[in-house]
């Protein structure tokens, strides 16, 4: 029995409780016209209009862009930046996400606290805090000049201000997995005769390892994307210290729009893809998160 | 740790060497360059910290910076629900599609957002002509700066809210139905209230994110002093002059700040836990 051919065959409590659980037809289709148009003009047409900005002259023009010397340094200097701060954060939110959620303690939700700071902390803000650190002007600069240390305005102090952007991602990732998956099955392994190290790699790292790729995926995301942390500590010195979101912003500013859209071209897919992965990852996650229940 | 508390010893090893190194790595990273910040700010007198934030230049930014994300913050979670309930509560062509997309603003680089937008909303951009033909300037105006807001904070309150409504049970509606509750009434008084600490929650992480947001709203802000200058950007010109203190006192403004909304977000979370258990 259908609702749309017999209404009038309904009781009327039935009937009403049909009504009550859902919108009028008008109503939906205001709703979903609405979140459509929405999404449309705030993510699909400024998607769209890097590509098509991208290649508005042609692929030649487009591939000669992205072979420019400085194009080259900038994503070398960004995969370096990237490789870096993932690295660091990956071993740190293991190490953290061990301590934390293995273990009981007093103290524990300030802990999660300070290592989420990062995220409410302005990226602007972020660059300036190693500027006020190692810059000339600043607590420890007169020391590392003294001893001819350059961070701020090269390489170090870029992938310094990408760790701190990034430090959270890995981190609060796998604290509530492994909270949740507990410790028994290492009490098992322990009990059994396993080391501390033998049983974190053969028990604990295949039991987080979609958490892991999910933490990195994201975290590199981010690390090679950075901008307003990376801009304050650069010194944009061309062909050294541009990652690739510097150069679109150099390229743009100089009205080399082609140019400044294929490099953002390229972030663009950086981006897609790691949607697409995010995506396919969450399925696994989901599946170590039922393990042991 | 105290043994006396634990009735069952955690007989897992590494506690001492892996909380040491999380400490240590922590304050490195974090907490010791965050010092620096307030350290700097330290050194000003009361009256200069104040002559600093209270100049029409750092006040004009502040200003801009906190209403804008606020009305932004207002329009994401008016639009994040409109978002979510399409997406939880209706089927749709490309559905999955725009569910996935969603997310972009978190994954796509600022600043590749900052030069689309502008691009978009430019005098002859696809969106910019219409709106310049009908008399609305959008690219280089505060109004510009208000959109990059706006894209920057879709996916918080969509994707707080989207779980919450997703798990909230059918039989709760039904049951409020059966007692004689009409549509609008099962919304307001049932849906809504189960929704709101998750809306909340998303309507305070946009507003944080916005206040902060640098590489997509530069781009497409025009940057003029007193009207289209946010705070970030002020603190990157004191910082370009030299002007360090100034530059860290902006800051530590902004940081209190978001530390606050950080704060109540906690606290919204807190309280919407004991309610649920005190049902």
């Amino acid at each position: 029995m259908s609702l749309a051919t017999q209404p009038r065959a309904l009781p009327p409590t039935l009937r009403a409780m049909a009504d009550a659980r859902t919108e009028p037809a008008a109503v939906r289709v205001l709703i979903i016209g609405l979140a459509v148009t929405f999404l449309t003009v705030f993510i699909f047409l400024p998607l769209l209009v890097v590509f098509s900005g991208a290649l508005a002259r042609g692929i030649g023009v487009y591939l000669a862009a992205l072979a420019e010397p400085e194009a080259q340094s900038a994503i070398r200097l960004t995969v370096l930046v990237a490789a870096i701060s993932v690295g660091i954060n990956l071993v740190f939110g293991v190490i953290a996400a061990w301590a934390i959620a293995k273990f009981e303690f007093h103290g524990k939700t300030l802990l999660i606290t300070l290592i989420d700071l990062p995220f409410s902390v302005s990226p602007v803000i972020s660059g300036l805090i190693f500027v006020l650190l190692f810059g000339a002007q600043g607590v420890l600069g007169p020391w590392l000049m003294g001893h001819d240390v350059q961070i701020i305005f090269a390489v170090p102090g870029i992938a310094l201000a990408t760790t701190f952007v990034t430090f959270p991602f890995v981190a609060r990732e796998l604290i509530p997995l492994m909270q949740e998956q507990g410790t028994q099955e290492e009490e098992a392994a322990l009990s059994l005769g396993a080391s501390g190290l033998r049983t974190f790699f053969r028990v604990t790292l295949p039991n987080i390892k979609w958490g892991v790729l999910y933490g990195v995926l994201l975290c590199n995301a981010r690390a090679m994307g950075e901008f307003g942390a990376v801009s304050v500590v650069s010194g944009h010195i061309r062909g050294e210290t541009n990652t690739m979101p510097l150069l679109v912003e150099i390229l743009y500013n100089e009205y080399q729009f082609v140019a400044s859209f294929a490099v953002a071209s390229l972030l663009a897919l950086l981006a897609l893809v790691t949607l697409v992965l995010k995506t396919a990852l969450e399925g696994h996650l989901q599946g170590s998160r039922d393990h042991d229940h | 740790m105290t043994g006396g508390q634990l009735e069952q010893r955690n007989v897992l090893p590494g506690f001492g060497l892996t909380m040491g190194l999380t400490l240590t790595w922590l304050s490195i990273i974090v907490l010791i360059p965050l010092a620096a910040l307030f350290l700097k700010t330290s050194e000003l007198s009361l009256t200069e910290f104040f002559g600093i934030i209270g100049s029409r230049r750092t006040l004009s930014a502040l200003k801009l910076s906190f209403g804008l994300a606020l009305a932004a913050a207002v329009i994401n979670f008016i639009m994040g629900m409109i978002v979510v309930w399409a997406l939880v509560r209706y089927d749709f062509p490309l559905r999955r599609l725009f569910d996935a997309i969603v997310d972009l603003p978190f994954a796509l680089p600022t600043a590749v957002a900052g030069v689309a937008l502008t691009a978009l909303f430019a005098e002859k951009g696809w969106l910019g002509a219409p709106l310049a033909a009908i008399g609305i300037k959008v690219a280089f105006t505060p109004l510009g700066i208000f959109v990059a807001m706006i894209f920057i904070g879709i996916p918080f309150v969509v994707r707080t809210v989207e779980p919450v409504l997703a798990d909230l049970e059918i039989e709760i509606e039904e049951a409020a139905v059966s007692l004689g509750a009409t549509r609008w009434h099962v919304i307001t008084k049932v849906i809504v209230p189960s929704l709101m600490p998750a809306m909340l929650t998303g309507f305070a992480l946009a507003f944080a994110r916005a206040v902060g947001e640098y590489g997509s709203v530069i781009f497409i802000a025009g940057n003029l002093p007193n009207v289209s200058e946010i705070a970030p950007l002020l603190i990157v010109i004191r910082l370009s002059e030299f002007r360090y203190a100034d530059a860290a006192a902006i800051a530590v403004v902004m940081l209190v700040v978001s530390f606050l909304i950080i704060f109540a977000i906690n606290r919204i979370q807190r309280w919407s836990l004991t309610r649920a258990m005190s049902r």
